[in-house]
């Protein structure tokens, strides 16, 4: 029965970037809890042999002529930004230090 | 005369072509219905009647000057799920993350409903960004089940069936990957079809499950839905997955099936998906339509798939996988919200706060979960071994179809549940998408049609039709074939004893 504890809770949440709240810790470890109990019964199965399907559909490679194609204008993929300077994404600070 | 808003598609478009009434006037009678009701069910997300009206009104145009009409629906209204993207309305998959977001581009589905002719009168409620089967988890509220204001319309695509099932419009958009479209059909009492994955396009589809997430139609009758899947249906080069073929000859086999002659067809019904765990009305319910698909001489045998029972914990550790990965995507730098851009915090924080503020409880449930079973240590134990019950769930799909053209089951375990009553309760919530789940994991077609009343407490019940892929048109001529009997026995169908919800939004 796997079990999950609250630190490895904000262990996931800061990997997936969620700036999670204490009470949301306490809520999401026993739901995740009740959850894991029940999906870990994929291991119930005996599948040694069998081969893993990331895809229903077979997956090929899908070429197109070497044409081409109108995308985004610059101002349409601008359009949607939260801010913009000199026609392009303005985004905080990416290093530590200021 | 039966009133615009109760007719079908088809009838409406075969009226709006003889030019016997106007698309704008149809138009405009759906627009006063969801102005009506809509305040009591929240269906719609967003409306644009001016919009909607301009687009009829080309539709009359091109009639007037004798063009033929653009599809077999041009001028025919609908409602969109916001999960596809629209240069010219918002799209907000039911989360704050995308509130207010204008699409730089139309998704495939969107363009080719538009170059139909058909009407786009605006965006339906989800579940926010599709995870959900009630609808609740919409950052905008809930939407109510037309049957009973009280309970939910299934999710996550309640709005579109809600929309359906109370004659707003005649015809919606869903998207399907673990149930999204033939759960909240089944609970509304209307026709909704998951086609083979990759039969319609998953361009400007917001992607929530990639390998899952397949994009269908919602209506009242089977043969509406036939007409619609092919409209949105075919090859799209834009859609890496998408199946370069012909689409399945689905308004054929909805007209042929519609005959009534079912003789020769093998239907299987799954042993895995009946007995205890079922509310007793869906179980009868259930077994009134296999009694009925008999009586239209089709040969019914019961059908094993073992790996069946381990679909749902399948699901639900590759979608939160696929979820948590797709999901990256939101993170407040280029469209959508941002958060604490306070000058000082670096973007990491930034990014962090905004996922927080953005997302809803379910999401980021997923996204943990989905974090949690890639992460390594535990890739093959969950990831790694949902993938191999997959492949044994294609085979089960494989071995039954080897016996029988097509299998059926009730589409969900029970009628629509009263809204709150799972919310917290993640788990009790998945159970809705205990039968409708194999189909998404081996990508074959699958529909979910009316099947009468549940007898313990007047709510609808929906038959699950489940077809291989690319033979989504058996799964059509089975469920015309039903439907046909299914009104004949009732004397008319089945959504038409929907509550009048104008007395009900007094």
């Amino acid at each position: 029965m796997p079990t999950i504890s609250r630190d490895e809770v904000a262990h996931l949440a800061r990997l997936a970037r969620l700036a999670v709240t204490e009470e949301e810790l306490d809520l999401f470890a026993g739901q995740l809890e009740v959850i894991l109990t029940s999906v870990a019964r994929v291991g119930e199965v005996a599948a040694a042999d069998i081969p893993p399907t990331s895809h229903a559909v077979g997956l090929t490679d899908v070429f197109r002529a070497d044409v081409p194609r109108p995308g985004l204008t610059q101002q349409q993929a601008l359009s949607g930004a939260y801010a913009t300077e000199d026609g392009r994404f303005r985004v905080p600070r990416i290093l530590d230090e200021s | 005369m039966t009133r615009l808003t109760r007719c079908s598609a088809a009838e409406l478009a075969a009226r709006i072509h003889a030019q016997d009434i106007t698309a704008v006037e149809v138009t405009r009678t759906h627009l006063d219905r969801i102005a009506a009701v809509d305040p009591a069910l929240h269906a719609f997300l967003h409306l644009d009647g001016p919009a909607a009206l301009a687009a009829a009104a080309a539709v009359d145009d091109g009639l007037r000057r004798g063009d033929p009409p653009a599809s077999p629906l041009a001028g025919v209204p609908l409602a969109l799920k916001d999960v596809f993207t629209t240069v010219d309305m918002p799209t907000t998959c039911g989360s704050r993350m995308l509130q207010g977001w204008w699409p730089p581009y139309d998704a495939t589905v969107t363009r080719k409903l538009r170059a139909a002719g058909v009407v786009i009168v605006g965006k339906t409620n989800m579940d926010e960004f599709a995870m959900g089967s009630s609808t609740e988890n919409s950052a905008y509220g809930p939407t109510r089940n037309p049957w009973d204001l009280d309970r939910v319309p299934g999710g996550s695509g309640g709005g579109s069936a809600a929309a359906v099932a109370a004659f707003e419009v005649p015809l919606a958009i869903g998207t399907d990957t673990g149930g999204s479209i033939r759960q909240p059909s089944a609970v509304t009492g209307t026709v909704g079809v998951k086609p083979t994955y990759g039969g319609v396009s998953r361009y400007g589809l917001v992607a929530f499950s990639s390998s899952l997430d397949q994009g269908g139609p919602v209506a009242r009758t089977v043969l509406d839905a036939a007409l619609l899947h092919e409209v949105i249906g075919g090859y799209d080069p834009l859609d890496s997955t998408s199946i370069d073929a012909p689409v399945p000859p689905v308004v054929q086999a909805a007209r042929a099936g519609a005959t009534g002659d079912l003789t020769g067809i093998r239907v299987g019904v799954v042993s895995q998906f009946r007995g205890d765990g079922y509310q007793p009305g869906v179980r009868r319910a259930f077994e009134v339509a296999v009694s009925r698909l008999r009586e239209l001489g089709a040969d019914i045998v019961e059908v094993s798939c073992p790996s069946f029972d381990h679909a749902l914990p399948a699901y639900y550790l590759i979608a939160p996988s696929e979820c948590s990965s797709n999901l990256a995507r939101f993170d407040g730098m280029r469209y959508g919200l941002r958060v604490g851009d306070d000058g000082g915090r670096s973007a990491e924080e930034v990014m962090s706060l905004t996922r927080e503020a953005g997302f809803g409880p379910e999401v980021k449930r997923r996204i943990m979960l989905g974090t949690y079973a890639l992460s390594a240590g535990y890739y093959d134990a969950y990831y790694g071994q949902a993938q191999k019950v997959r492949t044994l769930i294609i085979r089960d799909f494989a071995a039954a179809f080897d016996q029988v053209d097509v299998l059926v089951s009730p589409t969900t375990p029970t009628t629509a549940f009263r809204i709150g009553e799972r919310v917290d309760d993640p788990m009790a919530m998945y159970l809705s998408d205990l039968c409708t789940i194999p189909a998404n994991l081996a990508g074959n077609a699958a529909l979910s049609v009316p099947a009468g009343l549940s007898d313990d407490d007047g709510l609808p019940v929906g038959l699950q039709v489940m077809a291989p892929a690319l033979a989504d048109d058996r799964a059509y001529r089975v469920a015309a074939a039903y439907e046909a009997a299914r009104d004949d026995a009732d004397g008319g169908p089945l959504v038409q004893r929907v509550p009048d919800l104008e007395v009900a939004a007094r």
